[in-house]
């Protein structure tokens, strides 16, 4: 199979434009015939949602949630990137595009990240336009704070809570549609299967969640928008039904997976506690503004964090990367703190911990003014941890939090198979191998309501004349005996352990093997030891209730049963990637002081997988990436 | 710590529901009070019982999931959070817990401890937005908001719509709920234009959905777990009132 990712010609700047000119349109009158599932209501799904019922198609909409404004880009604190270039500090759609492809390690495609620097502009005007209440200056005009791995200010927030009001501002516009009759909302419904016809994507079985009935629907096209799974490390900073189900059976269908292995540690999260430890909570990036990264200088150091002078203590990122100290990109930072801890000098009970300091920046600014920036977080760790952080430095951890990765897709977000799109997190596009902080808002709102509405039209344009799929073609028939089977089989195990047990168990062995570091040795034993964790999952597992009911134990053995298969995917995509960029370091492949080493001769490619059947090796498709305009360099912090 | 339980089971809508005893032993005071559940969950699996049902995602306080009544309180006993941020350390060892779900006509409980929460939406689709359809908005710093209005619009916007002024209030009103999200809007110049149909059009909802009234017991304001002013309630009435009578 050969990739195209389907890149229009010309100069950078004018990919995009000239695209859009030359995209194929479809009559007012013609969009009332067509139909459009969209599954996930998160930033990316409820902006493709909305835009595209504002065009005037019908929008079957999906979550899994009660409500749609539930989804996890809720969760997204510090804000969103635009290069607005408001604060006159050198910012351009240039200087961002190359940021956020150096962030990503020179691991993604020029004409997509330039794309994404572009459209930016318009996001913080739409937003603006919707009610979202950014943060302001006194006079009135926007504010703007810095992020890790970048020397300008273009990063737009709302306090603490970015995500939420984004995500509020996209429901709302959702939801607007639905009271205009243009969206149906299927909330507490998760898609179980694809259905294709003819190789195209033609509708989906779904099991409404409140009943347990399996339910068909049948489409025009399929916008998958269902976020990230790095919930597959059990703990992380993901809420706690984020999952892979629907990118994975579309993948079985026959969509290409594109580099699963590349799941970003967050630097600033909080550290474990104990076993029965459900997540790993995040502490925004946007601390780093104004918090120093520490750890002791002596070993079992016993003393408590306020009592450790300050030539004490080693401020690790500001003695190893002096230009963006605090502000170093998340991988180089939760690489670098997972050195120290290793080494012996973590903090907290565990000793898994370092310090995340403000006492630098109350003495400078005054508590009123970090109290103003960082309320909500401060309380927050002081609701978790019992802990005042305006009197002692936070004990802060790496934990898994954003997949790069994700499902195949082309310049037009359209993945191998014809009809079915991947927007948001669920895609693997614009971030490479890292991705910097507040692109991830960013994305997901580009992808669904800036990119979607030309590229699905210019799709749908060629499918006005095919014959119409009803939910009574064969292929349904097919795909939701096979749902049922599954279902039926999961619940008829009856062993002797819950699916949470599996699920702690594969996030340990990739916590430990495909982690924030991998050998290929690892690797190769995490790859058996996958294979022997699913033959216990389904000689052992046990799920109360039947599959005819709501049953939230069901709900989480599908996605265990899902995790354990992209898991396996995932150690294989790392093992085969002999170079260490971005988020993927693999130990062999390092300099003399520990920094990655990135291999452009032989590994600048996509990582694009097949499924083959259970069993069998995934079979690899590269999808070279060829740089134009920009020249690879390495990606140096110091 | 060990716990008694009393958690209110119920199948469905159509069943009867009675409270439950459950005794509990080695739970951690540093488990938040889902975990703790969870570990109930795990034990009743294994012992051939049904789970508990109750809603809960992001677990860091924000998507509004979760919420049950404990000990009679929305989201425990603890003000400023919702029952996932609750720890176990906010409860004595041996201590007798009442868990029931966020009751309320508008909220129709489907098992358990998990309810229909819909009404919510209903009213959000009855008005609560801005009529801004991609594409069309124009450069935001165009549209100057001081910083102080911009910090109280933030205010009222926070709500997470999870229902604890709804199941805490005695006459199971929405009005918190939905004066946030009019007042929210209302503060901004750019939701200025479609108020005055707003506010009637979500309160009328309100009504429809079979929310009571609010007769001002400020008790949603204390249950709040992102301590949404009662004020936001005032503007409502005075938007609603000016709405009547100019419109």
């Amino acid at each position: 199979m050969i990739l195209n990712a389907k890149i229009p010609d010309g100069p950078l700047e004018d990919k995009w434009t000239t695209y859009k000119e030359k995209a194929k349109l479809v009559n007012p009158a013609n969009r009332k015939k067509l139909n459009i599932i969209v599954v996930g209501t998160g930033l990316s799904g409820s902006s493709a949602a909305a835009s595209l019922a504002e065009l005037g198609y019908n929008i079957q909409s999906f979550c899994f949630q009660d409500s749609a404004r539930r989804a996890h880009s809720v969760a997204a604190q510090g804000g969103v990137n635009a290069a607005k270039n408001y604060q006159n500090d050198g910012d351009s759609v240039y200087r961002m595009f190359y940021d956020t492809l150096k962030g990503g390690d020179f691991r993604s495609r020029e004409a997509n990240v330039y794309r994404l620097a572009e459209c930016s502009l318009n996001l913080i005007d739409q937003a603006v336009a919707q009610g979202v209440p950014f943060a302001r200056e006194y006079g009135g005009y926007l504010s703007n704070r810095s992020f890790g791995g970048v020397q300008v200010s273009r990063t737009f927030y709302a306090r603490g809570q970015t995500g939420q009001q984004l995500l509020l501002g996209a429901y709302q516009a959702l939801i607007r549609q639905v009271g205009i009759g243009k969206v149906k909302l299927h909330t507490r419904h998760e898609m179980l299967d694809l259905v294709l016809v003819d190789g195209k994507a033609k509708g989906i079985i779904v099991r409404n969640l409140d009943t347990g009935d399996i339910e068909r629907f049948a489409a025009d096209a399929v916008v998958i928008a269902t976020g990230g799974f790095g919930k597959i490390y059990y703990l992380s900073t993901l809420a706690m039904g984020c999952n892979a189900s629907a990118i994975w059976r579309a993948h079985k269908k026959g969509a290409l997976m594109a580099c699963p292995s590349w799941t970003q540690m967050h630097p600033t999260c909080l550290p474990q506690a104990g076993d029965y430890q459900s997540k790993l909570t995040l502490m925004s990036e946007s601390l780093r503004n104004d918090g120093r990264i520490w750890v002791p200088k002596l070993k079992d150091e016993k003393r408590k964090a306020n009592e450790i002078p300050e030539e004490e203590r080693d401020y690790y990122l500001e003695r190893r990367y002096p230009t963006f100290g605090n502000l170093a990109p998340r991988d180089i930072s939760s690489r670098a703190a997972k050195e120290r801890i290793d080494a012996g000098f973590g903090v907290g009970p565990l000793n898994n911990a370092v310090y995340l300091d403000f006492s630098k920046a109350i003495k400078e600014q005054g508590i009123d003014k970090i109290r103003e920036k960082y309320k909500n977080l401060f309380s927050m760790y002081k609701k978790i941890t019992d802990d005042d952080a305006y009197q002692a430095p936070m004990k802060i951890s790496p934990a898994a939090h954003f997949s790069m990765g994700g499902l195949w897709v082309d310049y037009e977000l359209m993945t191998t198979i014809p009809g079915l799109f991947a927007v948001g997190e669920a895609n693997f596009a614009d971030h490479g191998a890292n991705r910097l902080g507040a692109n991830s808002l960013l994305q997901a709102s580009i992808d669904g309501y800036f990119i979607l509405p030309y590229t699905l039209t210019n799709y749908l344009a060629g499918e006005l004349k095919t014959e119409k799929i009803t939910i009574k073609h064969r292929a349904f028939d097919i795909a939701e005996a096979e749902v049922n089977e599954q279902l039926q089989l999961l619940v008829n195990i009856n062993g002797t352990k819950t699916a949470d047990h599996f699920h702690k168990e594969l996030g340990k062995l990739l916590y430990d093997k495909c982690g924030l570091s991998r050998t290929a040795k690892g690797l190769t034993e995490a790859i058996a030891g996958i294979e022997l964790l699913s033959g216990k999952f389904y000689r052992e597992l046990r799920v109360s209730g039947t599959e005819g009911e709501i049953n939230a134990e069901l709900e989480k053995a599908g996605r265990v049963a899902d995790y354990l298969e992209m898991a396996r995917l995932m150690c294989y995509d790392a093992l085969t990637r002999n170079e260490s960029c971005g988020a993927h370091f693999r130990e062999e492949y390092q300099t003399p002081d520990g920094e990655a080493l990135r291999n452009d001769k032989d590994f600048c490619f996509v990582s694009a997988w097949e499924w083959p059947g259970r069993g069998i090796e995934p079979i690899l498709h590269p999808e070279p990436l060829v740089f134009e305009f920009i020249k690879l360099s390495v990606r140096s912090y110091s | 710590m060990k716990l008694h339980l009393k958690i209110w089971r119920q199948r469905d809508a159509q069943s009867n529901g009675a409270l439950v005893d459950y005794d509990l032993d080695g739970i951690d005071q540093h488990m938040s009070f889902l975990e703790m559940m969870d570990t109930l969950n795990g034990q009743l699996i294994l012992n051939g019982d049904m789970p508990v049902e109750f809603d809960h995602d992001c677990r860091e306080g924000i998507c509004g999931s979760c919420g049950m009544m404990v000990n009679g309180q929305a989201h425990g006993p603890v003000a400023g959070l919702t029952v996932c941020q609750l720890h176990m350390r906010e409860f004595k060892d041996g201590a007798t817990i009442y868990v029931e779900p966020f009751r309320a006509a508008a909220f129709p409980l489907k098992r358990d401890l998990k309810i229909d929460r819909s009404a919510f939406d209903r009213i959000i689709q009855a008005g609560g937005f801005i009529s801004a359809s991609t594409g069309s908005a124009i450069e935001a710093n165009n549209l100057p908001i001081t910083h102080d209005m911009a910090e109280s619009a933030f205010d009222s916007a926070a709500c997470i719509g999870c229902g604890a002024c709804v199941a805490t209030c005695k006459n199971s009103s929405a009005a918190l709920f939905t004066s946030a999200k009019v007042s929210h809007l209302v503060k901004l110049p750019q939701g200025k234009l479609e108020a005055e149909k707003r506010v009637i059009q979500m309160v009328g909802q309100m009504d429809v959905e079979g929310f009571g009234h609010c007769s001002n017991t400020e008790a949603c304001e204390v249950k709040c777990p992102q301590g949404i002013s009662v004020l936001n309630i005032a503007m409502m009435n005075w938007e609603f009132n000016k709405s009547s009578l100019l419109g």
